[in-house]
């Protein structure tokens, strides 16, 4: 079977300047991560392929996020692909979706395309059931773990809002994952990480996707973000270091006095 | 083409309506004052004609209704199949959906479907030079960006519960009922739910939307001690929530998970008790009306984002705190 990984790299952390001009956040000089979520979902095809199994992991990037699928091919994963082109650049969901779209669809046959369930960054949520959309394939999100493989269908374990649904599927199809609060993610061993350098690595463009140039960046995008901002401040909360009793009394205090309860 | 109303999508959990939906309707109100654009309801789900006489008081002008015993549990293959029918055939100009789990699944799929833009998890909505302007918080609450769909209709949205405020039911009017047919055949659905896993008790209210958590973090040390942390709840009437030291430690279920990979919450009061602060239990919380937060670690991150702290002993203070509302709800 063949695995497809859609995989983000994100900045490692949160905590990022600004450009108000250009409504932008800058990322310059910020080290990056694969997205935590992404490298779960990397985990649950690695946990489930077999020997002759084939997991390739795609990325939209440049030349920097070599690094991140760098680090999936020392996890486990058999063949890299970065989708790097000026025209993909600023895309919103939907266009990277159809960029996905499109660049699976030239790999060819597969089975389960993985995502993490969201982004560490952003966190829509979107793109895996976009994607799924597009291809016209079922999707399960929220999924916390493959139960298994067999004749051409697979059960998967997926978060509800009452518990778990354990849902059946045919093949192929996309799968969105969120760890279970166990999961730790790996880091690979040095050897592995020697050994990633020699398995297969392509860098693909839009022609060599058969792209069109509409549907992809800024001109491909349906959503437009008009301003990005600092939300308004909290004030400085008031902390009481009293005895307990007293804490508490006063704190019953300013409750009352503020109507909070 | 013309594109017109508002539409909620009504979410239906344990044969009752989510409490999420009067917000969005209330939302909805809001959205269509000054317009000629009506509020509608979309149903899904099996036996839900009922629905339609406790909606009826909410001021709303249409029903589409889709009854059938095919749409009984939630199954992103056969709902968003019917809504992508029904939203081709009405032409509304915005849908609102609850950015719960059922939601974040839906819009996307529905939204690409149709090839359309969508906002996630939207904490505002107002409509700007006919474009409704969608916010949503993006790096971990570090920003909020404003979102709009300029070419493209319907504008979707998913809303984060607990933030909008609820539509109050007024005088009874008389909806259109639109009764839409379902045409599925089940041998042809590629997806099944085979079994279903129920965590969380019933009569709690889900942590999304309770209005008061008292959460328990690492400082809680042991299940048995959960209980102060449950006593408060009790008499707050409040859902019990946790960070993700507590849930790994098994001392309470994933459901109360509060964080980035649990449930990002907006209550009006959220009490951290032993939960130092880590910046994936923050992104879950730190947007809660009211925090108070009691830890033994005054340089606990916690203090940071808190309007009220307590630094001390969770087992000492917060039985007293126990106490203490105690006697003053029994007075009010």
């Amino acid at each position: 079977m063949k695995f497809i990984v859609c995989v983000k790299q994100v900045p490692e952390t949160n905590d990022l300047k600004f450009d108000p001009n250009a409504n932008r956040v800058l990322k310059e000089g910020v080290s990056t991560i694969i997205n935590p979520f992404d490298q779960f979902a990397l985990e649950e095809a690695i946990k489930i392929r077999q020997e002759e199994d084939e997991i390739i992991a795609i990325s939209i990037g440049d030349a920097e996020t070599k690094s991140t699928l760098m680090r999936c091919l020392a996890l486990g994963a058999d063949k890299g692909i970065l989708l790097d082109d000026d025209n993909f650049q600023d895309s919103d969901t939907f266009a990277t979706s159809n960029i996905l779209a499109t660049a699976i669809n030239k790999i060819g046959e597969y089975d389960i395309i993985f995502c993490g369930n969201s982004s560490f960054d952003t966190g829509s949520s979107q793109v895996g059931p976009e994607l799924a959309a597009k291809l016209n394939i079922p999707q399960i999100t929220y999924a916390e773990n493959v139960e298994n493989v067999e004749n051409g269908k697979i059960k998967v374990k997926a978060q509800t809002d009452e518990g778990y649904s354990i849902i059946e599927s045919e093949l192929p199809l996309v799968i969105t994952g969120i760890p279970p609060s166990s999961f730790q993610p790996r880091i690979p061993p040095l050897p592995k990480i020697l050994a990633a350098r020699k398995k297969p690595y392509d860098v693909w463009c839009m022609e060599d996707i058969e792209g069109e140039k509409s549907k992809y960046g800024s001109v491909g995008s349906l959503i437009k973000i008009i301003k990005l901002y600092k939300p308004p401040k909290r004030e400085e909360g008031i902390i009481l270091t009293d005895d307990p009793n007293t804490s508490v009394e006063k704190l019953m205090e300013l409750l009352s006095k503020d109507k909070v309860i | 083409m013309d594109y017109k109303d508002i539409w909620v999508f009504v979410e239906i959990k344990n044969a009752e309506i989510r409490g999420v939906t009067f917000e969005l309707l209330g939302k909805a109100k809001e959205l269509t004052k000054n317009s000629d654009e009506k509020v509608c309801v979309v149903i899904l789900g099996k036996d839900c004609s009922r629905f339609c006489e406790s909606l009826s008081n909410y001021d709303i002008d249409k029903i589409y209704l889709c009854n059938n015993e095919i749409l009984g549990d939630y199954l992103t293959e056969t709902y968003s199949l019917i809504l992508v029918e029904l939203i081709r055939k009405y032409l509304p100009n915005i849908i609102l959906f609850p950015a719960t789990k059922i939601g974040r699944d839906l819009a996307p799929r529905v939204a690409a479907t149709l090839e359309t833009g969508l906002t996630a998890d939207c904490i505002d909505l107002k409509v700007q030079d006919g474009n409704l302007v969608q916010t949503r918080s993006v790096y971990g609450g570090n920003y909020l960006v404003d979102i709009i769909c300029p070419d493209k209709r319907p504008q979707i949205t998913s809303v984060r519960p607990n933030v909008m405020e609820r539509s109050e039911p007024t005088e009874k009017n008389q909806p259109d009922i639109i009764k839409f047919p379902v045409d599925i055949d089940p041998n042809k659905l590629k997806t099944k739910i085979i079994d279903k896993i129920e965590t969380t008790v019933i009569d709690v209210k889900p942590i999304d939307e309770a209005d008061i958590i008292v959460s328990g973090g690492r400082g809680i040390g042991s299940k048995e001690n959960f209980k102060i942390i449950e006593d408060l709840a009790k008499v707050l009437n409040a859902a019990v929530g946790a960070s993700r030291a507590s849930v790994d430690a098994g001392w309470v279920s994933k459901s109360c998970q509060v964080g980035q990979s649990g449930t990002v919450v907006c209550p009006n009061i959220y009490i951290a008790c032993g939960i130092s602060g880590t910046t994936q239990h923050l992104v879950g919380m730190k947007s809660s009306k009211k925090i108070i937060a009691i830890n033994k670690d005054p340089n606990a991150p916690i203090f940071e984002v808190c309007d009220y702290g307590i630094v001390g002993d969770f087992k000492v203070i917060v039985p007293l705190l126990t106490e203490a509302f105690r006697k003053k709800l029994s007075k009010d």
